[in-house]
């Protein structure tokens, strides 16, 4: 029995198991060609929990998370895994314990659906390790809980945007393990696939422990699935906490420049953000919060 | 792929590894054995035709005089240096080409063999060198070729299409750095001339093999090894560094080696035209998994320089022709249509 699954069999009745790693920013500061984009940023991931990071375009929302997942050396401040500096911990362990998804990932041409999931578990491998049952594990896991593994013989290359999506789920499951980041995910996505990506990362964490930060454009769908929301702005967080405690009209004016009503989804109880424009509003009403 | 497939994610997942494992074996089953078959010919057919039971035992040592000479001084090293220098080309080539993520990023068209070339040619006119300083020039033209072109083309970062065009224009300028250095010595033998411009596996004897075979026993394995991260690479930065690949030092340790190989092939047989950019993509084609197939890239690459210098020799109608000018032939048109394909792809920048 793997070490996930023995985690997944102990689930105690919330659905929310200890994890064992924890992976937070101390002071960070991000640039990209002397420009910083990040200003010193504190941010602890809540384990077992997932966190959506949101905000405006440019606020520095994928640079955070590409700096937490040290694809990105810090300008000043530090990346803290296990309460060590990641920079000093071999990249290949890191590996083993935090798994990133990033933006616009490259598939090679020609791999089929199972090559591409196998890749996942590089890091459990090295140069010279061959093919383990728990290695086969995984991959068959992974294409099973993503409902990839009718795909598993066709090339990458050859699926839908939702399919391709699931299938680079599939890897980052694959690497098992206890901490997963993924920036935005669900771009160019339709809305019925957003949601089942969605509720399968959700799935994830319920059953495994899996500790989760999502950067997130949609407000609403990031306000229904988040346990712990960020709210970034021009390189800083602005709030941070649960959605119904942050997620106010004020602050969504704020942050985001926009008039809205915050009401409550009548499916899930979170607050759902719906924006004021200037055109198709029935009466002139103030931004006031009705939470 | 009709086969009945269980319903078992695990099962399934069995049998497709070994479907791939099956499949990588054949083709490099496949082209090994056609390297063989085509590696054979080339020792039994000539301006005097040995059969091959006489080839097999002059081989272990049983020859008469004649055959001795033909088979062991001339027929034979020429078939293994176009072995050597056809994995040599095609993993460089590949190599570079995975790397670069481009069809065109080759060394033989960016001017890496000619830059080997080039310090060759400085080496024996302006020198007067042989043997094994020959091999260390043209490893260093390669060298210093490849920072060239680097320091050239780096404008904050280096893109794959202005590293191309970089080093097309590198190779242009060095290819009349080797026409100056061999008309300034007064060259007047032709077959010199061609092989260190187009690459020639003529006159090849065991003082070119010896080098090459000996670089290689080095530069093979570790391209290999390196190769098998190659793949991760193929997955963009972002992911790779994110699966614990180490990707700067697997980066900068592939280019080395596939400069070096370049470097060390153009030494013994001239830049033979094109082989680099045609083993890649043949190997990959075959290999159909989206992997970047080294191990067939290396087989095709011997496979062109040993059938294009059968044909070259032995074809009826033509003159006894440097290699080269054939794999010229057959790569100039396959270069222009992969160019004109990137244009209309959008890809030209």
């Amino acid at each position: 029995m793997t070490a996930v699954d023995a985690l997944a069999a102990t689930d105690s009745s919330d659905g929310h198991t200890p994890t064992r790693h924890t992976l937070a920013a101390k002071g960070l500061r991000l640039s990209y060609d002397k420009k910083e984009i990040v200003h010193g940023i504190d941010l602890e991931l809540p384990p077992g929990k997932v966190t959506m990071i949101i905000g405006p375009n440019g606020c520095g929302k994928s640079t955070t998370l590409r700096g937490l997942a040290r694809l990105l050396d810090p300008s000043g401040g530090q990346v803290l895994l296990d309460g060590k500096d990641i920079t000093t911990i071999p990249n290949r362990e890191v590996a083993q314990v935090l798994g990133i998804l990033p933006q616009h990932p490259v598939a090679p041409d020609g791999i089929t659906v199972t090559d591409l999931v196998s890749r996942g578990r590089y890091p459990h491998q090295g140069w010279f390790r061959k093919w383990n049952a728990e290695d086969d594990e995984a991959v068959a896991q992974a294409l099973t809980v993503t409902n990839t593994a009718e795909l598993a013989r066709r090339p990458v290359g050859s699926l839908s945007g939702g399919q391709r999506q699931r299938v680079w789920i599939a890897m980052a499951l694959a690497q098992r393990t206890d901490l997963l980041l993924l920036d935005e995910p669900t771009t160019f996505l339709d809305l019925a696939n957003q949601v089942e990506l969605l509720d399968l990362l959700t799935d994830l964490n319920r059953r495994s422990g899996t500790t989760i930060a999502i950067v997130l454009h949609d407000l609403n769908l990031a306000c229904r699935y988040a346990d712990h929301l960020v709210c970034m702005k021009a390189g800083d967080i602005v709030a941070e906490g649960t959605p119904r405690e942050i997620v106010t009209a004020d602050i969504v004016s704020a942050v985001f420049g926009m008039r809205c009503d915050v009401l409550v989804d009548p499916v899930s109880d979170t607050p759902m953000i719906v924006p004021i424009g200037r055109h198709h509003t029935n009466t002139p009403r103030d931004s006031e919060s009705t939470s | 792929m009709t086969a009945v497939t269980s319903s078992d994610p695990l099962v399934s997942l069995a049998q497709t590894r070994t479907r791939g494992r099956v499949r990588r074996i054949s083709v490099a089953g496949g082209l090994a054995i056609a390297v063989v078959v085509v590696f054979a010919l080339s020792l039994v057919v000539g301006a005097a035709v040995i059969s091959l039971p006489d080839v097999l035992s002059t081989l272990a040592g049983q020859g008469s005089r004649n055959t001795n000479y033909v088979i062991l001084e001339l027929r034979l090293p020429r078939a293994v240096a176009g072995v050597l220098v056809g994995v040599a080309f095609g993993l460089s080539g590949a190599v570079f080409q995975n790397l670069l993520r481009n069809p065109l990023a080759s060394p033989d068209v960016i001017g890496i063999s000619t830059g080997a070339s080039a310090a060759a040619v400085l080496g024996i006119v302006g020198l007067g060198l042989s043997g094994l300083a020959i091999s260390g020039f043209a490893l260093s033209g390669a060298v210093l070729t490849a920072l060239a072109m680097y320091a050239i083309a780096w404008r904050n970062g280096v893109s794959g299409y202005r590293l191309i065009l970089v080093g097309i224009g590198l190779n242009a300028l060095l290819l009349s750095v080797i026409s100056y250095f061999m008309t300034s010595a007064q060259v007047t033998n032709a077959q010199d001339a061609l092989l260190w411009i187009s690459g020639s596996l003529s006159g090849r004897n065991w003082n070119q093999v010896v080098p090459l075979l000996v670089s290689l026993v080095v530069l093979v394995p570790i391209t290999m090894v390196l190769g098998r991260v190659l793949g991760m690479l193929g997955l963009g930065d972002d992911t790779a560094r994110g699966l614990g690949v180490p990707v700067g030092r697997v980066r900068l340790g592939l280019i080395v080696a596939a400069v070096m190989l370049a470097g060390v092939a153009t030494a013994a047989t001239g830049p033979i035209a094109f082989i680099a950019l045609l083993a890649g993509p043949i190997g990959r084609g075959l290999a159909k998994d989206g992997s970047p197939a080294l191990l067939p890239s290396a087989l095709v690459g011997a496979l062109i320089v040993l059938v294009a210098d059968f044909v070259a020799q032995h074809a009826p109608f033509l003159p006894n022709l440097p290699v080269g000018v054939l794999t010229g032939a057959i790569g100039a048109p396959y270069l222009l249509w992969q160019l004109a394909r990137t244009n209309s792809g959008g890809q030209g920048g």
